[in-house]
């Protein structure tokens, strides 16, 4: 029962992360109807420049705040540089940027650190919760993990900004001629995206060590979790984040352990969405004739 | 029917006995690029008659390309089957094996089928390696076939007729054959009801298209070429590991389809080339940021080809010939 209830709890925990970078492609979702796939690398990068920033001297909680506003920074200038001009271009054609970009944060991240694994601080390191069913840093990353979750609802509930992005991601048409200037919210969108990555970067990198690769497999989970949330449902992404690092844990413990457990979790999720199509908590896609 | 025009048959023939004649100019080490290149251009092709005709979006060709591979090796290893029956045992395969992925695939939509297509193409490689069947399948240090043999070997103009000289004609005849058949597969009313399925699925089935029929048999043919694509490749690499079909393969088939240009049959010979030889230009202007040069490469391309090589070559041919724009000839 004790495993039962510790693969649980950790799989809670990498589901957190799952949910942060999942719901950092339901962001850029919402506004674009796009799949982000470089998400993962940037998140990677982020964490690379959080990495820099404490060996030079930078207290955790610092350069924790400084690499969530570079990369939001970030965020906004690929939107602006990047991606506006190609507005009109076929989807698909955006589809190979984004992998474009994949392919450039991963091989700047290699190139500038290395390819050998870094250790990551933890905050938390220090202290004990008492229990062997989870530890310290597992619990800091759910505590984050809600934390965030929930300002960025209060952003988007009760500020007028969150309103404004709401509106251009939901009928941009309208929005623009309400006044909200929609290029714009979509660069905020990016740049929030980029921020939510960066801390779902540094905070999964203490457990699976900072390297290039670091993000390429939580990037598949995050996708598998945004959809069986409902692709355009930003709490749906977290769970299902939450979801999918459960099933992945049960999955290896108990069915076929480590070889096939990805393939085993993606079977079940694709099966899944076969009988739910839009995701637990997705809308229905209504289609106008 | 479209056809062909006058003009666009003696380019066709003129790039058939160009690449009929290239073995006679080109080393052994730049023939086998260029057969990877015809062969990339099949897989492309296929990927090309299921999304670019099509719109059903996929990100899992590679796990096509592998099963097709992987045929070729076993019924050469353990069938005994002449290397040029894999060929069409190949196809076969791919056909049903695309059929049955095909049909779950009809409830999923864009990004959904997506993600299951993905699952596919990262399965494909854990099930190579999984335990129970590296009997077969080699587990991770793969597998090794032999090297098709040249028929019959003769001394042509001061080159040698050996068998990488065959090998890489009959890679190129399996190419023309295949072109030529997607051609004859769109050009069509099968090629008009996978685009009117692709743009106004609704509308095409009030038109009285059974689009579940026709989505789920474009899924098989498009793995058959790609299958195709991959056995081809078994006989030209005489080496297969799990780690070669990486997702990256499937990514790569997608860059390809989509920087040659959707839904045309001759765009996935530019996209072919790209992916054949981009990564040796990156590799080229800088040794230590070999990716980060090839996606910089590719987001330009996307930049000043939006349409992709395809798209901007059409483009050019009607802003020099206004007066032949298409007037709907079908």
């Amino acid at each position: 029962m004790d495993l039962f209830v510790s693969q649980v709890l950790s799989g809670v925990a990498s589901g957190a992360i799952y949910g942060c970078v999942g719901l950092a492609m339901v962001m850029i979702f919402t506004s674009t109807e796009k799949i982000n796939f470089a998400q993962g690398e940037m998140a990677t990068f982020s964490t690379y420049v959080a990495w820099t920033l404490m060996t030079v001297g930078l207290p955790y909680w610092a350069a924790f705040a400084a690499t969530v506003a570079i990369s939001f920074a970030a965020g906004v200038l690929i939107q602006r540089t990047l991606l506006a001009p190609l507005r009109d271009a076929p989807e698909m054609s955006q589809v190979i940027v984004f992998f474009g970009l994949f392919l450039v944060f991963n091989s700047a991240s290699g190139a500038i650190w290395g390819y050998l694994p870094f250790d990551f601080p933890s905050p938390v390191k220090a202290f004990s919760t008492g229990t062997t069913l989870i530890g310290a840093h597992q619990l800091f990353i759910i505590l984050v993990a809600v934390l965030m979750l929930t300002l960025l609802f209060l952003f988007f509930r009760y500020t007028s900004l969150g309103l404004c992005m709401r509106a251009a991601a939901q009928n941009p048409v309208s929005a623009s001629l309400m006044g909200v200037r929609v290029g714009w919210m979509l660069a905020l969108g990016w740049g929030l995206s980029a921020a939510v990555g960066a801390v779902a970067g540094i905070m999964v990198a203490p457990v699976v060590f900072l390297e290039p690769q670091m993000m390429v497999g939580v990037l598949l989970y995050a996708f598998a979790a945004a959809l069986v949330g409902g692709i355009d449902s930003p709490p749906g992404a977290f769970v299902g984040g939450i979801i999918v690092g459960v099933l992945e844990n049960l999955v290896g413990t108990y069915l076929v352990g480590t070889d096939l457990k990805l393939t085993v979790a993606l079977v079940l999720i694709i099966a899944v969405l076969i009988f739910k199509p839009t995701g637990l908590f997705g809308s229905r896609r209504v289609a106008r004739v | 029917m479209k056809k062909l025009s006058a003009n666009q048959k003696i380019l066709a023939g003129v790039a058939i006995a160009a690449a009929v004649a290239l073995p006679l100019v080109t080393p052994d080490f730049r023939l086998f690029q260029a057969s990877q290149v015809l062969i990339y251009a099949i897989a492309i092709l296929g990927l090309n008659l299921l999304t670019g005709y099509n719109g059903q979006l996929s990100v899992g060709h590679g796990a096509f390309f592998a099963v097709g591979a992987y045929s070729a090796a076993l019924l050469m290893n353990f069938a005994g089957f002449p290397y040029w029956t894999t060929i069409p045992a190949a196809a076969l395969i791919c056909l049903v094996v695309g059929l049955l992925f095909g049909l779950p695939a009809l409830k999923l939509d864009g990004h959904y089928l997506a993600l299951a297509t993905f699952a596919l193409a990262l399965a494909v490689p854990q099930l190579l390696k999984y335990k129970a069947f590296s009997k077969w399948t080699g587990g991770a240090p793969g597998i090794s076939i032999d090297k098709p043999p040249a028929p019959f070997e003769f001394d042509i103009f001061g080159r040698a007729f050996n068998a990488d000289v065959w090998l890489y004609l009959f890679t190129l005849g399996i190419t023309v054959l295949l072109f030529f058949c997607a051609w004859n597969l769109v050009r069509g009313r099968i090629g008009r009801t996978l685009v009117a399925i692709r743009d106004q699925p609704m509308a095409a089935q009030a038109m009285g298209v059974n689009t579940a029929i026709y989505k789920s048999l474009i899924f098989g043919v498009s793995a058959l070429f790609t299958g195709v694509a991959g056995a081809l490749n078994a006989l030209t690499v005489q080496y297969l590991a799990p780690d070669s079909f990486h997702m990256f393969l499937s990514v790569f088939l997608l860059v390809g389809m989509v920087v040659g240009g959707m839904g045309a049959v001759p765009s996935a010979l530019f996209g072919a080339v790209v992916i054949v030889f981009l990564p040796n230009i990156a590799g080229s202007i800088s040794k230590s940021l070999p990716g980060a040069i090839y996606g910089v490469l590719l987001i330009l391309l996307v930049y000043f080809m939006p349409k992709g090589i395809w798209g901007a070559l059409d483009r050019l041919r009607q802003f020099r010939l206004p007066r032949h724009r298409d007037t709907g000839s079908s």
